[in-house]
């Protein structure tokens, strides 16, 4: 099946009780398929097609601060629509799920596959200072694996999760095996599992609020520093990433999403050119796998970043990397998805130096 | 008989309801909220809902709202009320949610989820403040502000020309499928209040009765920012905004 | 018919001076202060014609602070 299709039925088997979301290509299958699946009629889960992004993730806000499983998915115009809701997400710690299949911006820009929002979902996007738990997945497999991954986490550290996919990954499809059908929390597991949900304030509890709001300066920083020690803690726990050929690597491709499936091509053919190349696959683009990257500077001689944008995931490379090694950029832009033999070019080049 | 004998328990008629906090409320003297308040933690209570309701506060002078009455409340982004409650009541379908939103948050920034919330026939209850002016950023023009009528951004009255018309959004509202009842109310009499709170009991009912959205618009005052006092503000309202927002319900879709 | 005799209490602190109740009282029992003000420098209401006082409760339902608790008695 497609990448979209399997983030859906992955979503009605471990049990989302809503999703949210308004149409636009490259990731319309997503509504579509929860649409045709009817998942209201078997385990209750909400699907809604809202009037823009801005009230689905307001929606999901809402669903989400009643402690309920919600997600929404959209592409990188829609996803810009959703930032101020994400930044309020983030500020009142609530847990949810954001699909993005994104595609080649600025503006309308193409319905082609394109992985330029790096920078708006690792680097804030919306205002203040926050974080997005964010996952790459790199096959139609972890489109489905990654649904509950990305719910796991956004609930145990009551943060928004984000799935960048692009369209490569959403359009694409493989071979599949879906989760297992898990059903959806009762009343009494939410209460147990979120007792800050806004559920109906019970007996003597004092009333849930859930906002993001802090007029006082102390309170607000209070907040804030509250906020950053629960970022320490993600980065210090949660980076996952995956390596191929880097343990006698002398040269370093860092990739994700789409660009990694290249990029074990380019391993490949480079190692028949002579060249002694491994890739390094983030999974979270945040946290960033910068210790594992700043160690594999001790080893090889150069890293290129190959991405399907005009240099972003580069500088998170080149701050790990710490100056030590040559560190390079290589993509196509506007939804042009690069050769491996042009990407090896590259890679040659680093070598020569 | 003296007062010692009348202040006795049981003669007590009217007391501060029991759902609103003893925090004193941030809003100017006479502020039309307050009231509304009241009502909203009355109908509540009396509808023994308190462990079921979901509130919305919006972002402008009720903002703080949750701070106010004893339940559980969401704070939105300023104008989505309506999406977070339409989301709500369709996880939570046996809660009683609803929102509480001013002009410039309901019928300005968040026109759309207003629409479109109520043209879905969510099954929620909408409690709109209309003073004609944004409160807390100051006193600045509203989609409701009357023509002539002076505010921060149009200091020489708003003109037609330069700023459109003042936009009747319950109007509107009453003509969506999704309304089951649209009604224009007032809290500046006692017989007002007690037509707001029975408007404000009927529309949280046919939320609970799945009926469909609700719309309970309360023409207000801004003392503060009209620069009147509250007495005054009331008059100001009886002779300028009641002629251009008539009270009485616009819709009431008996089942 | 059986008269009514009414009392009421203010929370002064709680008060903003609006004058609302003032102006609700048909009967003109409460007034502001015109000395005295509370901790937030408001003039408060208060009863200054006490035997006049029915227990409507107008003062009480137009108040925006919920500042006044009502009292009535049938007079024997």
């Amino acid at each position: 099946m497609k990448g979209n299709e399997a983030i859906a039925h992955a979503a009605i088997r471990t049990g989302c009780d809503g999703y949210f979301g308004y149409p636009i290509t490259p990731q319309s299958e997503i509504l579509e398929t929860l649409a045709a699946e009817k998942p209201w009629e078997t385990t209750g889960m909400v699907v809604l097609q809202a009037e823009s992004e801005t009230a689905s993730i307001n929606m999901v806000y809402g669903g989400a601060a009643s402690g309920k499983r919600v997600m929404t998915s959209s592409s990188s115009p829609g996803i810009s629509l959703m930032q101020e809701g994400i930044s309020y997400m983030a500020g009142a710690e609530l847990p949810a799920l954001i699909v993005n299949v994104s595609r080649g911006g600025p503006g309308l820009g193409t319905i082609q596959p394109s992985q330029a929002d790096y920078f708006q979902t690792v680097k804030g996007g919306g205002h203040g200072d926050y974080r997005l738990i964010t996952l790459a997945p790199a096959s139609v497999q972890e489109m489905a694996d990654f649904v509950d991954l990305a719910f796991t986490l956004a609930f145990r550290y009551r943060n928004p999760a984000m799935i960048l996919s692009d369209g490569a990954i959403g359009q694409m499809m493989e071979k599949v095996v879906l989760p297992e059908y898990r059903p959806r929390r009762t009343e009494e597991e939410i209460a147990a599992g979120c007792p800050w949900a806004t559920t109906g304030r019970k007996g003597l509890r004092s009333p849930n609020i859930i906002t993001s709001l802090g007029l006082r300066s102390e309170e607000m920083e209070a907040i804030n520093l509250r906020l950053q020690a629960k970022y320490r803690e993600i980065e210090r726990k949660e980076v996952r990433y995956e390596e191929y050929l880097t343990s006698d690597a002398e040269y370093l491709i860092v990739a994700f999403g789409s660009a990694a499936r290249i990029s074990k091509k380019v391993t490949s053919l480079a190692r028949e050119a002579g060249i002694k190349a491994g890739l390094l696959r983030p999974i979270t683009l945040w946290p960033f796998p910068s210790e594992r990257i700043a160690s594999l500077c001790g080893q090889v001689k150069g890293i290129l970043s190959l991405e399907i944008n005009a240099g972003q995931m580069v500088e998170d490379i080149r701050l790990a990397a710490g100056g030590r090694i040559p560190v390079r950029w290589y993509g196509r832009l506007g939804g042009i998805i690069p050769e491996p033999e042009e990407v090896l070019e590259e890679l040659k080049k680093i070598a020569a130096l | 008989m003296t007062t010692e004998e009348i202040i006795r328990p049981e003669n007590l008629v009217y007391r501060k309801p029991e759902l609103l906090n003893d925090v004193p409320m941030h809003y100017c003297p006479g502020c039309s909220h307050g009231m509304v308040h009241k009502l909203v933690a009355e109908v509540i209570a009396e509808m023994g809902m308190t462990e079921k309701t979901i509130a919305i506060s919006p972002v402008g002078c009720a903002v703080f709202a949750y701070k106010y009455i004893d339940v559980d409340w969401q704070e939105a982004a300023h104008g989505r009320a309506p999406a977070l409650a339409s989301a709500v009541k369709r996880l939570w379908p046996d809660r009683l949610v609803f929102t509480y939103q001013g002009d410039g948050d309901l019928a300005c920034i968040g026109t759309g989820e207003t629409i479109h919330a109520i043209n879905r026939g969510e099954n929620i209850a909408i409690i709109f403040i209309n003073n004609a002016i944004y409160g807390m950023t100051g006193g600045q023009m509203a989609p409701t502000t009357l023509l002539g009528m002076k505010t921060a951004t149009c200091p020489y009255g708003r003109d037609v020309h330069l700023h459109g018309y003042p936009l009747k959004i319950t109007e509107i509202a009453a003509l969506l499928d999704g309304s089951c009842y649209v009604t224009r109310q007032a809290v500046h009499t006692v017989a007002a209040i007690l037509k707001a709170k029975k408007a404000i009991r009927k529309a949280f009912d046919y939320s609970m009765q799945g009926r469909g959205a609700s719309l309970v618009e309360i023409v207000s005052t801004c003392s503060t920012s009209w620069k009147m006092t509250p007495e005054k503000a009331n008059r100001w309202m009886e002779e300028n905004m009641f002629p251009f927002y008539p009270l009485g319900d616009l819709k009431d879709s008996k089942p | 018919m059986a008269k009514m005799k009414g009392a009421t209490i203010v929370d002064i602190e709680r008060c903003k001076g609006c004058r609302l109740c003032v102006v609700a009282c048909p009967l003109g029992v409460l007034a502001l202060t015109t000395k005295a003000v509370n901790l937030k420098g408001y003039p408060y209401a208060e009863t200054v014609l006490q035997d006049t006082c029915t227990g409507c409760t107008a003062c009480a339902v137009v108040c925006p602070d919920g500042c006044i608790t009502v009292y009535r008695k049938k007079e024997e």
